[in-house]
């Protein structure tokens, strides 16, 4: 079975024929393969990433002045509504997922999923989902203007979109789960042999805290939604006063799923940029083993934080005083982890490749949204900035300069792998350097019309606040043109074949299993269990 | 801080067309604001100078952070004959960047805990005002102390032509509203939020205040503001697609102007048979 490594047959996608597969569309819609699989996620999260992004396109335009010009204020606010919801579970969540299909079973030495089955059907329910999103525009009532929050009692006056969104959060929940199950299965029970644990990639470990979050936290969002959808059309009151219900139990349900949710979106963001920053700095890891706990004291804290996005919510002076220290203390292992980049990169021997742009970018951005995340975790602080542009503007610093941002890393940083070709440097560069001047452009100045007042999912604003939402929209116009640039000069390119052929570690300073096998990735890998060193980072034999 | 703000401001100014050339509202939004509204009661101050404390230790933090991160992407290339070092893995460093950051946080979190417990002592009010949500306006009912029966609401008076660009916006675009909520300076004015649809949330930045509108259920607040003038705010929390529309503004006056206020105002309610809801009795 050491074909698998044979460089003649390896590429060729047909040579093991005892593990022949079928071809054209039925290689697609029955793949067990988690490379295909993973591919898949992939495009799916990046057709996602323009869906939304179209949407936020319509937002700017709308906010650049005011007044009412292009989308009136229910439109407007559906607008802003699916975008949170298209952007983090289309486009965030699938793009990790589709990373950690094709890097974990590479990482850890698994010949591929643990249940390549369940792995299709979570790719394919997807689909359905995304069509009930999208389609949600087009049902009587619109899309729902509520928030991506979707905080009862407004749920209750919403038209059909709202029971789609509600399906589709269903279905997409279900995939989390069961993509989540796979991962910690492939992980606790495939690796090869001497990769213990404490020995595997960073990518790999967020990838594992990340999935147990998944699994508690997504059946509590189903939960709320589902409470919802029986408040809306079967008599219940969950939400509602008048029956006994409360509408505040929906945010406590809510924001138990969203803080964590949150976590979820950043951990595998941090096992990239852990992956990077080594490669390029030709040096390992600063604290290897600090940063696995920090990745699970993230996690951990992360249950117990939720209601500081209730702090106007109305709580007793000791539940603002709980959460706000809890929240403060998050602040510690996230500190840790910017720490140990830093000290990984110090000394070290670094080039500048795009991944590693964008691994810098990320650390010095993403600090800046962890910086105003202590602004905002200080309770007296947030009842001013609370719903302002000042949260806005920290979440996507966190969202965007964070977990989009390494999604792009991990993409130039394992594509060669993938597809066997190296994208084209300068094209990457002018990405990541268009990328970051106009996300600074677009967000930075949210922050001050959210000290100056400015409240968020406000279709016309009072006129003192127009220069700097001006400004936003430039940015913002600028930011949305910088994707379709990634998509037409660096990812068109290299599915039409295009660009130098990859070697086989394509980063000199790269260490671990995934480049010890051939670019492009063969069909099948380890189909025995690999023979590794005692790093666990090199194929000794088979 | 005062002179960093006017400088930042001038900064701001000059590379700012100011295609919209509108004044500023002393209670209300700066034209290109960068720094809270004029806070008038010991709460927003507060609020205030300890986000200009955060600021300025994260200022210190990144300095320090982002100074040895950028010293390193210039000084440690491999274009500059660095070698890289294989040094990983140091107990001392790792307690030290745990335990001094958890330091810092906890000097963060002493002041911000002494405005918590301020914030919520809603205790000695001199006044009670219910305030109600409605999409897409507000409902006022003076509910005890001076003024007690007075109610009525409050909707945005900002015409149409003036949103879809027909006419010229005026400075106070979008935060005038027919009847203004009255309240005397230096007393503790007491507020209950409740709402009679959704959420919403009645939020004075001058104030420092934020509270959620909450259907069926009420929660509690206070201000004490110390000048006397308008201030303006807006709805905070999501309530539909009028929600950029229903403004709040408060105008506060001495004791003796407040005293003559109430007069005329219950004057009007005796008239209207003194309905105790919001009924825009005033009008």
């Amino acid at each position: 079975m050491s074909a698998v490594l044979d460089p003649v047959h390896a590429p060729a996608h047909s040579g093991d024929h005892a593990h022949d597969h079928p071809h054209g569309w039925r290689r697609w819609v029955f793949s067990t393969n988690h490379k295909d699989i993973g591919t898949m996620y992939l495009v799916f999260a990046l057709w996602m990433l323009f869906e939304g992004g179209i949407l936020a396109m319509g937002i700017r335009a709308e906010l650049f002045k005011p007044g009412i010009q292009f989308l009136n204020p229910q439109l407007f606010l559906s607008f802003s509504t699916m975008h949170g919801i298209m952007m983090i579970f289309g486009a965030v969540m699938p793009a990790m997922v589709g990373f950690a299909n094709w890097m974990i079973p590479l990482q850890v030495g698994a010949p591929d999923m643990a249940f390549p089955r369940l792995n299709n059907l979570s790719f394919w329910m997807l689909i359905p989902a995304a069509i009930l999103l999208t389609s949600s525009f087009f049902v009587p009532g619109g899309a729902p203007d509520v928030g991506w929050t979707l905080y009862a009692p407004l749920t209750i006056q919403q038209g059909m979109g709202m029971d789609l969104v509600i399906f589709a959060i269903h279905i997409m929940g279900a995939s989390s789960i069961m993509g989540s199950i796979n991962i910690i299965v492939t992980i606790l029970n495939m690796r090869a042999p001497g990769m213990t644990l404490m020995k595997m990639p960073l990518f790999s470990w967020t990838w594992l805290i990340t999935a147990y979050l998944l699994i508690a936290i997504m059946p509590v969002l189903a939960g709320a939604v589902t409470m919802t959808l029986t408040d809306r059309h079967f008599g219940t009151s969950f939400f509602s006063a008048a029956g006994g219900g409360d509408p505040v139990l929906y945010q406590h349900l809510f924001w138990f799923f969203g803080h964590p949710e949150v976590y979820v979106m950043i951990l595998p963001a941090f096992g990239i940029v852990s992956a990077v920053v080594p490669t390029f700095a030709r040096k390992p890891l600063f604290g290897y083993s600090s940063m696995v706990y920090a990745s699970a004291s993230i996690a951990i804290l992360s249950f117990i934080v939720w209601a500081h996005h209730m702090f106007t919510a109305g709580m007793p002076v000791t539940g603002q005083l709980f959460f706000m220290y809890a929240t403060m203390l998050i602040a510690v292992p996230t500190g840790v982890k910017v720490f140990n980049w830093i000290a990984t990169m110090w000394r070290g021997s670094m080039t500048y490749e795009t991944p590693m742009l964008w691994a810098i970018g990320f650390i010095f951005v993403f600090t800046f949204g962890g910086f105003s995340g202590l602004v905002l975790a200080l309770a007296p602080i947030d009842t001013y900035v609370h719903n302002t542009y000042y949260v806005v503007a920290h979440f996507h610093y966190v969202l965007v300069a964070g977990s989009l941002f390494a999604i792009f890393m991990g993409y130039y940083y394992w594509s060669p792998k993938w597809t066997g070709l190296m994208y084209n440097e300068t094209a990457g560069k002018i990405h990541f350097w268009a990328s970051m001047i106009t996300f600074n452009v677009t967000f930075f100045p949210q922050h001050l019309l959210g000290l100056a007042g400015m409240v968020r999912r406000y279709a016309d604003y009072p006129v003192q606040f127009t220069d700097f939402n001006m400004i936003s929209s430039i940015g913002a116009f600028g930011f949305g043109l910088s994707q379709a640039y990634f998509l037409f000069a660096v990812v068109i390119p290299m599915f039409r074949g295009q660009g130098d052929k990859a070697p086989q570690r394509p980063w000199d300073g790269a260490h671990g299993l995934e480049w010890e096998i051939p670019s492009p990735a063969p069909f099948h890998t380890f189909e025995t269990p690999p023979k590794l060193d005692a790093t666990a980072t090199k194929i000794l034999g088979y | 801080m005062k002179q960093l703000k006017y400088y930042l401001t001038a900064a701001s100014a000059l590379c700012v067309s100011t295609a919209f050339a509108d004044q500023s509202l002393t209670g209300g939004p700066q034209v290109n604001g960068i720094d809270f509204q004029h806070p008038v009661t010991s709460i927003a101050r507060d609020e205030r100078d300890l986000n200009y404390m955060v600021m300025l230790i994260c200022l210190a933090i990144g300095i320090l952070v982002f100074g040895v991160m950028f010293y390193s992407v210039f000084k440690h290339r491999k274009s500059k004959g660095a070698v890289a070092s294989q040094f990983h893995e140091s107990t001392t460093v790792e307690i030290a960047w745990t335990i001094v950051p958890l330091l810092i946080v906890i000097a963060m979190v002493i002041p911000a805990t002494k405005t918590v417990v301020a914030q919520q002592n809603v205790s000695d009010s001199y006044l009670t005002i219910k305030v109600t949500g409605y999409q897409w306006k507000w409902g006022y009912d003076y509910v005890d102390g001076p003024g007690k029966g007075i109610s009525f609401y409050s909707t945005l008076t900002t015409p149409m032509s003036e949103i879809y660009g027909n006419a010229p916006k005026p400075n106070n675009y979008l935060l005038a509203v027919d009847h203004d909520l009255v309240v005397p300076v230096n007393q503790k004015i007491r507020i209950l939020t409740t709402s009679m649809d959704v959420l919403h949330g009645w939020y004075v930045p001058s104030f420092g205040v934020q509270m959620d509108a909450i259907p069926g259920f009420i929660r509690e607040t206070w201000f004490k503001a110390d000048q006397v003038g308008t201030y303006y705010g807006q709805c905070a929390q999501v309530c539909g697609k009028g929600h950029a529309f229903m403004p709040i503004v408060v105008k506060v006056v001495s004791l003796p102007d407040y005293a003559a206020w109430v007069k005329t105002e219950q004057a009007k309610l005796k008239k209207d048979g003194g309905t105790l809801t919001p009924s825009g009795a005033t009008s």
